[in-house]
């Protein structure tokens, strides 16, 4: 050993940033190369499942709204695979229902039950009257009232452009289905358009 | 996974592995040319970086982590196509359709491959299926009157019929209630039970546009004398004599298609009980947009057996008092 600087390693990474910031990516890039790119590249992953259909544009404008609202605060649509999940919601979520789903809504936190599969469990006239008001059917709970959804006309305006945009990522829209979104919404509640959402949630594998 | 994937992902793994363990053995003796303990040479604001060695206790658990991870690559799956020794898999991920999802249980089985999910499922079975299977060969009118049945039930409606129905089954506007003995579909077990499996939908068309302004007037007015309300006599007539075309599904006298025995779900206009309200406007409503009231199907949701107890809690719900 001698007291030389030059040769301790230490000291040169310590004292060039630039070296350090490139080691740095390095040491944290070995995750990401190993687990997120080859998903990129897994049929698993990036495969639709074999019922899975592009939304209809008011199914779009509903998805919207769903966002715009903040649902996925509350909650979820990943049900994971265990028994207690698979018993109450139905069967576990799998990739291929959500590489259409750009971003994916599987939520982080359930404060109410998760919405992965709940389309055709409950009327449409249930989702009304639930969206409207919660406590009305269901007394204990705690969901927020969205009363201005039956209020809001849709005009359509930008359904035919976000249709264009999900189509530059891949799903499956055609001319046609781009030509006639904003007529497909046009005069629709906002109200209709979540309900046509939710009515769909996980009914496409089959 | 294609192999090139899987050599990927091994690959990968296994050099971060090695460099983080290089590093750690190389950290371990002192190359810097200062003694330990020794002052490295530099100080801010009085506090000075003496070369300490890495503390020995932190070290132990570093290496511990290594026999931990090499452990869990030789068990668990995590080096690419290698499903690791233990032959353990969270579940069936992947599947592309519910087909292909129940192939998958049996082909993990015929493997060996042990699926976390599916062994739940099993145990479960183990425990409950015999107890479902004995209730299963018992007709419904037998499990309406055993309380381990209709406790089973009575959980299974608050978990899937409460939302509609209320928790005390009294239902609520558009909701039937199943307390009466007023049926839309029938109230006998058989009937019970096809309503939950597949559901109903009631289709109730408006007549504004057939009837116009003045009939739907006079067909409330009728309507409503039906249950014997007070009602302007002479549009309860006008009503009457347009009212063949409700009697296709309501009936000639109007009580109903359960009357009839017809499966529309078409209620009895003669008693005093009313799904979307009784009040004068709401039945107008009624006439003037039609309804569609929808019960959804549960046989796939819960399977038959479990639908098969709840037909026996709904069943008793009518029959108690």
């Amino acid at each position: 050993m001698s007291n030389n600087n030059s040769t301790n390693k230490h000291e040169i990474v310590e004292k060039n940033v630039g070296l350090m910031a490139i080691l740095t990516v390095f040491a944290i890039s070995f995750g990401a190369l190993v687990e997120i790119t080859p998903l990129m590249f897994q049929d698993d992953t990036t495969k639709p499942v074999e019922g899975l259909r592009p939304l209809t544009a008011l199914e779009m404008e509903g998805r919207d709204i769903y966002v715009r609202e903040g649902c996925y605060n509350c909650h979820s649509q990943m049900i994971r695979p265990f028994r207690d999940e698979v018993e109450r919601y139905g069967h576990y979520s799998v990739a291929g229902e959500s590489v259409w789903d750009h971003p994916f809504q599987w939520g982080s936190k359930r404060t109410g039950p998760d919405l992965a599969r709940v389309g055709g469990r409950y009327s449409d006239d249930w989702h009304y009257a639930h969206l409207i008001d919660p406590r009305s059917v269901v007394p204990e709970s705690n969901m927020p009232g969205y009363p201005w959804l039956e209020e809001n006309v849709l005009d359509g305006k930008l359904t035919a452009k976000k249709l264009e945009v999900f189509k530059n990522f891949g799903v499956p829209y055609t001319d046609e289905d781009i030509k006639n979104a904003q007529q497909a919404v046009q005069g629709k509640t906002e109200m209709e358009a979540l309900i046509a959402y939710l009515q769909q949630l996980g009914t496409h594998l089959k | 996974m294609t192999s090139f994937w899987s050599i990927w992902v091994i690959v990968l793994t296994l050099a971060c592995l090695a460099l983080i363990f290089g590093l750690l053995i190389w950290n371990l003796k002192n190359y810097t040319g200062v003694e330990e303990g020794a002052s490295c040479g530099h100080e801010f604001d009085g506090i000075e970086e003496l070369n300490n060695p890495l503390p020995k206790w932190w070290t132990y658990m570093f290496f511990a982590t290594f026999v931990w991870s090499v452990y869990y690559l030789a068990m668990y799956p995590g080096l690419g196509n290698f499903a690791g020794l233990a032959k353990w898999t969270s579940s069936n991920q992947g599947v592309k359709s519910l087909e292909e999802s129940r192939q998958a249980v049996i082909d993990a089985k015929e493997s060996g491959l042990w699926v976390k999910l599916d062994k739940e499922f099993e145990a479960a079975d183990e425990r409950f299926g015999p107890i479902f299977k004995a209730f299963a060969e018992q007709d419904v009118l037998t499990l309406a009157k055993d309380s381990d049945a209709l406790e089973i039930g009575q959980r299974l409606y608050a978990q899937n019929c409460a939302q509609c129905h209320g928790s005390d089954a009294r239902g609520g506007l558009g909701f039937p209630n199943l307390t009466d003995k007023d049926w839309l579909y029938g109230g006998t077990p058989d009937q019970i039970k096809e309503t939950l499996l597949n559901g109903r939908v009631a289709a109730m068309p408006g007549w504004e546009a057939a009837l116009g302004e003045q009939g739907v007037k006079e067909m409330t007015a009728y309507v409503l004398s039906l249950s014997g309300r007070t009602v302007n006599q002479k549009d309860a007539d006008a009503g009457k004599a347009k009212f063949a075309m409700c009697a296709a599904c309501h009936g000639a006298d109007g009580t109903g298609s359960v009357a009839l025995g017809l499966p529309f779900g078409a209620p009895d206009l003669t008693d005093n009980i009313w799904l979307y309200g009784g009040s004068k406007r709401a039945v107008e409503e009624s006439i003037r947009h039609g309804r569609a009231g929808v019960m959804p199907a549960w046989k796939d949701i819960l399977g038959e057996d479990k639908v098969h107890l709840l037909t026996a809690y709904v069943y008793s719900l009518s029959q108690e008092k």
